[in-house]
């Protein structure tokens, strides 16, 4: 697939990549990259090491600024022009590959944090905990099954206990669009198997992009998949399709 | 099931104790009690009170934004010395004719330099008010401008505290210079009086004692004000995982410079209480090596936790006063040795060792890992 099939973005288009490339030293980490990702989809993407998979990530959550290409949210969002805070702050939200929680703070002070609110620094100073708020942290503790680990200090959490923390956090911030960085790297299969219940239940109400490379994974995800490979996209489609694919197999799935 | 309040009675109670100890009892010890008396205190020993209480409210301003944001600023020293200066030229501005050389506009220095006139920046000297709004409004403007710089172009860690010693050391070198208008070597002195009290006194001394005590009590209450907010778990969570605050939406930037130029004004006005008590202020103020002894103050007592760096303050101070005069030659070793001691052993200071005690009485809770050196693991952090 290359840039010049791809449709122009709609209304319908929440994330919109064209042609990306990012080289680091020489090294094309993205080379050309174009995607589409429509509002309310499920999306995961797949590819072996190197793919560009964390990069692509990276570019969209405005950590790293591409060589070339543009990426447009919500049709006009120019996000090759905007820094990390103002990203989030348009609503997308980015779980990173290890889990990364404040490990200081208590699981309902990380809540806290991310919970949607001004993010002003006089305003954060003069913030008040209030009933309503207190709530939806609660809410939100509920829904990710840590109520009762609530006061302690997230650092104190287990693996898969950081990483349903770290989801909360993106949940409770009202997020459009949530980039997830492989949330089920070091899981036991039932955490596996309860994340992947956890994702489906957020998806009902916005966008989320799964990247993974556990293969039962993703097939329990049931969702479009795009296949990366040396920094662009090698294949699109359900997960039988690109299972299928001849070329997939021979650099991904071949064995 | 929020966290308990810090504004809680016990806190109250603790902080009226302190205060009360400070502000009513050691004025009383000074003033009526017969000098004879094995508890009175000396009129020699107010001004060193008052120079430990200065030093405590600038291991404060250290701890808010080192212990807090994760920032070792290695140059805090400079902050306090031009709250120092701005005080200084007030003072010496008070002179007037009483100098020297008895010249109504200039001080003495400017005179045996042959300046023909005041120099711009000296202008308005001589109300205090306005000397006062500049002890809070230099160090803090050139915090703000330091800190934009720095935190913008994302400096952290030690990098950050190498950029801060260079700031001190330029300035050093700077008024040293006698063509800065400042006194070069000798800086200001010789002062007389201040707001019209004689500085000499032992009730201005007991005054500037008192204003100290209270500046202390209300820059802890601002910090911990600070400390206990919304902005002070942000504080906490991007000393140790900056970038992931960013992606939280929060400015890193703003939240930094917001603590790191109040923390520079904290300074300045622990400089402008210091220097009429001490009766001068000349270049050595800016030395590196001062603004490193604030941070060993800071993580003897504790960092991160502000009692501490109060208590640090006074406990080194009061170590130093009585070893620099009991065994000059070894102090240095001393302040080393001390350094490494707490850095290796006891990294969260000595309220760390106090509350390590408590917790391993049986039954109660252990505490979560201590953070290590924030500022070097946050800038690994950020390298990876």
């Amino acid at each position: 697939m290359n840039a010049a099939s791809l449709p122009h973005p709609t209304g319908d288009v929440l994330l919109y990549v064209n042609g990306v490339t990012v080289s680091f030293d020489g090294f094309k980490a993205l080379n050309e990259l174009s995607l589409v990702v429509e509002e309310g989809e499920l999306r995961t993407i797949i590819g072996p090491n190197g793919a560009g998979k964390t990069t692509m990530m990276d570019v969209v959550t405005g950590k790293t600024r591409p060589d070339s290409g543009e990426v447009f949210f919500r049709g006009n969002t120019d996000l090759t022009r905007l820094d990390e805070a103002a990203i989030a702050n348009l609503g997308i939200g980015r779980k990173f590959q290890r889990p990364t929680v404040f490990e200081n703070l208590t699981v309902f002070e990380n809540l806290e944090l991310a919970l949607a609110d001004s993010r002003g620094t006089w305003r954060t100073l003069f913030a008040r905990l209030t009933p309503e708020r207190h709530a939806r942290i609660a809410a939100a503790l509920e829904r990710i099954g840590l109520a009762e680990e609530s006061q302690k200090p997230a650092g104190t959490l287990s693996h898969g206990q950081k990483q349903w923390l770290e989801i909360g956090m993106l949940l409770i911030h009202d997020r459009q669009l949530l980039l997830l960085d492989e949330p089920v790297a070091g899981m036991t299969d039932r955490e596996t198997e309860e994340t992947a219940a956890l994702i489906l239940d957020l998806a009902r109400d916005r966008t989320i992009i799964v990247v993974e490379h556990d293969m039962a994974f993703v097939r329990s995800l049931g969702a479009r998949v795009t296949v990366l490979h040396e920094g662009s996209v090698l294949a699109e489609g359900s997960v039988e399709h690109v299972q299928n694919h001849p070329r997939v197999i021979e650099v991904y799935l071949g064995r | 099931m929020g966290a308990r309040s810090p504004w809680g009675p016990k806190f109250w109670v603790g902080f009226a104790v302190c205060a009360v100890v400070l502000v009513v009892l050691l004025p009383v010890l000074n003033r009526a009690v017969a000098p004879s008396s094995p508890v009175a205190v000396p009129d020699y020993l107010v001004p060193l009170l008052g120079k430990y209480l200065c030093y405590a409210i600038l291991a404060l301003s250290l701890d808010l934004v080192w212990g807090y944001a994760g920032i070792l600023s290695l140059g805090h020293g400079a902050f306090f010395a031009l709250g120092g200066y701005c005080m200084g030229m007030y003072l010496m501005r008070q002179i007037g004719t009483r100098g020297v050389y008895g010249n109504p506009l200039l001080p003495d220095f400017m005179v045996f330099l042959q300046y023909k006139e005041l120099p711009w920046f000296w202008w308005g000297f001589d109300h205090f008010l306005y000397a006062a709004a500049l002890v809070m409004l230099v160090p803090g403007v050139f915090a703000l401008i330091f800190g934009w710089l720095a935190f913008r172009s994302r400096v952290t860690g030690v990098y950050l505290s190498i950029i801060t010693q260079a700031m001190t050391y330029a300035l050093w070198l700077a008024f040293f210079r006698n063509d800065m208008g400042f006194g070069g070597n000798n800086g200001l002195t010789d002062f007389k009086d201040i707001i019209g009290f004689d500085l000499h006194r032992p009730t201005t001394r007991l005054g500037l004692y008192l204003a100290s005590a209270v500046g202390l009590g209300i820059a802890y209450l601002l910090c911990r004000f600070i400390t206990n907010s919304k902005l002070g778990r942000v504080l906490l969570a991007l000393r140790d995982t900056e970038s992931r605050v960013r992606f939280l939406g929060y400015s890193v930037t703003n939240a930094k410079l917001f603590v790191f130029t109040l923390s520079a004004v904290l300074a300045g006005i622990a400089g402008a209480l210091y220097v009429p008590q001490v009766g001068i202020i000349n270049p050595s103020e800016f030395s590196p090596g001062n603004s490193i002894e604030i941070a060993i103050w800071v993580s003897v007592g504790g960092r991160g936790t502000l009692v501490g760096a109060i208590l640090g303050a006074g406990l080194v101070n009061l170590a130093k006063t009585w070893l620099t005069s009991a065994a000059p030659e070894i102090w240095l070793f001393i302040l080393g040795g001390l350094f490494i001691l707490t850095t290796l052993v006891f990294p969260r200071g000595i309220l760390g060792i106090f509350r390590q005690l408590r917790w391993t009485r049986p039954g109660a809770k252990s505490p979560a890992a201590p953070p290590l050196a924030v500022g070097e693991s946050g800038a690994a952090k950020e390298q990876a």
